[in-house]
């Protein structure tokens, strides 16, 4: 097929998976622009130089190498406008959020999709592992990426429609190590740099100084669920349902078990705290989440059984989804599941395909509301 | 793909006749030029006969003129040298605000060692005025820094004005002319100036050359820490091959007619206006839009389309302009100079683009480019 009079804006990031997407649809012989997205500003006023630069300038090797243009876009107020604030506001609210999912939303799939619309782009793709299917009537579904360990998937389920219709997966059935095996073998800069890892903008520093420069933290009482005193938290914020570190208190309960954030209340700016990886006040059975999107677009029903993840890099729990009013649905699970945590993303699959995803707002054990907010 | 080049104020491509005389000089002349043996003295010939080249150009004396690696350093030198070397007879300077970066940031510099700096602000044309000068001079004032004409908006200041006005204070004169070198005739006794900054690839020279004059009379040490060479005034060993070249380009510009020149991309100007209009492209100039200016340089504001798009499409269609300096990412910043001009709340720093013409340009790519830049803002308008 001639791809040639097709053009391809890919987001580039300076690492290894983008690098190579980029390179691969080269290959198949499209019309190929790299664009790195600058979406955070961390220039460092003393020395005027922006920690963004040493991605940008592998972004500028691997382009140049591959023998494609390269540009440079400012997403920073639409990152710190859409992302940021929504950020903040969840924890704010004592919730847990997933700020990688809201840039696939709002960055990557709204300001790049319009920023290559354009550039008059035919597809955009950036590196992510997932892979598409266009059923007869031109539907198109997203799979998981062929590398279990890796699947994207769970970032990519507020995706809409016409959105997917024009992104591209190179990458999306490949093995991480072949990926870099082609990085290698193409001479790519990038081939060995190693995997981003955490929020994008957090960087290598320390979460809870950072969240602290934006949010004042309030600290409070900690205490079992019984009400025995166990110390002072940090503030709510800092803390995530069923997390053991950070506790800062030893061995003095019931048994020798870990200590763990079993319950948050907001209100009283209390922070519950238990022993026991599996304290019976970590595990649900039904969950609330809203502003439900699905992929395809397709209905599936008033209620279906399918698959869930609850967090990202989980395994699949068997779940029956019960659709409410306004986007909200009711989410049974076949069997409890630990740690569900309001603010992250319940992400649901038929087999291979993510259906498209919501936002937990409450974990339920037995029909009672955990104490989890 | 056919690429057409409109970016001649970041660099120009070197004359054939240069790239010959530096392959000349690079094979049959390697000396160093500070060496008393016979490849020293070949060096030292062609170092001489180049600089006594340029100074004619300018109307100065061969001893006036010191090689340094641009605009950059010369303006470095100019300024941080000066100010430290008369830090006694005071502490005040006067500049603008819409100098290169060169300036502006020595002068950032000197701000932060105890100098106090007054920065003009120029009108909506982006010109000062030599009253403005005259109203901050003080008896402190130990050195004006004024461009030629502007590097971003073509705009030109008042030199000779400012030069005579500063004839007998005690404040040095210093102008950064890179950009106006080779397209104005440029005198620095009819101008009465102390330093002239100016970079060889502006004209069709090769990069990393330049000159600074400095009057007869005027001491200061070198900025670099080394060598004697220069007559003690730059350290380091002359790259004598790339001051042949830049001797070549001088001489080629030498024979052009400024005035004609200037009314050649004044033309240029009025086709892109022509086209424009033609097509009901709302645009206004950012700078003056009279002859009297850099007309080589043409900064314009297009309401509403951002320049990175524009600029990345253009790229894409084969057209090479500005849109202002990037940061080390790539991402564009805002403009100090369109800033300055129009204040820092203005849609112009998101909005406004740089084309700039050279000797290689002709009537038919500015139509080109005219007719290209019309279909994407007019595409751009439709996506939007």
């Amino acid at each position: 097929m001639d791809n040639s009079k097709k053009r391809v804006v890919v987001g580039m990031s300076g690492g290894v998976d983008s690098s190579v997407t980029a390179y691969l649809l080269k290959q198949q012989g499209y019309d190929v622009i790299g664009v790195f997205m600058k979406n955070w500003d961390d220039s460092d006023d003393e020395s005027g130089v922006c920690t963004a630069t040493e991605d940008y300038e592998d972004v500028a090797k691997v382009a140049n190498k591959i023998g494609i243009p390269y540009y440079s876009v400012n997403f920073q107020k639409e990152y710190w406008d859409r992302v940021f604030e929504y950020f903040l506001d969840e924890y704010r609210k004592g919730r847990t959020p997933n700020p990688d999912v809201m840039c696939n939303k709002e960055v990557k799939f709204k300001a790049f999709l319009d920023y290559a619309n354009q550039l008059n782009a035919d597809y955009i793709a950036m590196g992510h592992y997932a892979q598409t299917y266009r059923d007869e009537e031109g539907v198109v579904h997203l799979l998981r990426g062929g590398d279990s360990n890796k699947d994207q998937t769970y970032f990519l389920s507020t995706v809409q429609q016409e959105q997917l219709q024009k992104a591209l997966f190179p990458i999306g059935g490949m093995q991480k190590s072949e990926v870099r095996q082609i990085a290698e073998e193409a001479g790519l800069a990038t081939a060995k740099k190693k995997d981003s890892t955490g929020v994008c903008f957090i960087g290598e520093r320390n979460f809870r100084k950072f969240l602290g420069e934006f949010l004042p933290a309030q600290g409070g009482q900690m205490m079992t669920p019984d009400g025995e005193i166990k110390g002072n938290h940090m503030g709510l914020m800092y803390y995530t349902i069923g997390q053991r570190s950070g506790l800062g208190i030893g061995g003095d309960g019931k048994s020798n078990e870990p200590w763990f954030v079993v319950g948050k209340d907001m209100d009283k700016n209390i922070l519950y705290v238990d022993q026991g990886f599996d304290n019976p006040l970590l595990y649900a059975d039904q969950l609330e989440a809203s502003d439900l999107s699905f992929i395809t677009g397709l209905d599936y029903g008033e209620e279906f059984h399918c698959t869930a993840k609850f967090r990202y890099r989980q395994q699949d729990t068997g779940v029956t989804v019960h659709m409410k009013e306004d986007g909200k649905v009711v989410v049974d699970f076949d069997e409890p599941v630990r740690a569900i945590t309001p603010g992250q993303e319940v992400v649901f699959y038929n087999g291979d395909e993510c259906l498209g995803g919501a936002t937990i707002d409450n974990a339920y054990m037995k029909s009672e509301k955990l104490q989890y907010i | 793909m056919n690429y057409t080049f409109l970016d001649n104020a970041a660099t120009t491509p070197m004359d054939k006749e240069v790239i010959e005389e530096i392959n000349d000089k690079m094979i049959n002349v390697f000396g160093n030029a500070s060496s008393t043996n016979f490849y020293g003295r070949q060096a030292k010939g062609v170092l001489e006969t180049s600089r006594h080249t340029i100074a004619q150009s300018i109307g100065a004396k061969d001893t006036e003129i010191v090689f340094t690696s641009g605009g950059t350093e010369s303006d470095n030198t100019a300024i941080i040298s000066t100010a430290l070397s008369r830090s006694e007879q005071g502490k005040h300077i006067i500049t603008t605000a819409v100098e290169h970066e060169a300036v502006m940031k020595s002068m950032a510099y000197l701000e932060n060692l105890g100098f106090d700096v007054t920065y003009l602000k120029p009108n909506e044309e982006g010109s000062i005025t030599s009253e403005q000068v005259q109203s901050s001079l003080t008896d402190e004032t130990i050195l004006v820094s004024v461009m030629y004409g502007n590097n971003e908006t073509g705009a030109i200041n008042p030199i000779s004005e400012i030069g005579e006005l500063l004839k007998d204070s005690q404040a040095l004169f210093h102008v950064d002319a890179v950009q106006a070198y080779g397209n104005y005739d440029l005198d620095v006794n009819d101008l009465h100036v102390d330093f002239l900054s100016t970079s060889a690839h502006k004209i069709n020279g090769p990069k990393f050359i330049g000159f600074l004059y400095i009057r007869d009379g005027i001491v200061i040490p070198s900025y670099l820490k080394g060598g004697d060479q220069e007559t003690k005034r730059r350290a380091g060993t002359e790259n004598v091959p790339a001051i042949a070249g830049f001797a070549k380009a001088v001489e080629l510009i030498s024979g052009v007619d400024k005035q004609k020149l200037q009314e050649k991309y004044f033309g240029y100007k009025k086709i892109i206006f022509d086209i424009l209009r033609q097509n009901d492209i709302k645009f206004e100039v950012n700078g003056s839009t009279k002859i009297e200016s850099l007309n080589q340089i043409l900064n314009i504001y297009l309401p509403g389309i951002e320049r990175g798009i524009l600029l990345t499409r253009l790229d894409i269609d084969g057209y090479g302009i500005s849109g202002g300096s990037a940061c080390t990412a790539g991402s564009l910043e805002p403009s100090h100079v369109i800033s300055a001009m129009f204040g820092e709340e203005s849609p112009r720093l998101n909005e406004s683009i740089r084309i700039s013409f050279g000797k290689y340009n002709n009537e038919e790519e500015i139509k080109n480019f005219s007719e290209a830049l019309v279909k994407i803002v007019k595409d751009l308008d439709n996506i939007n």
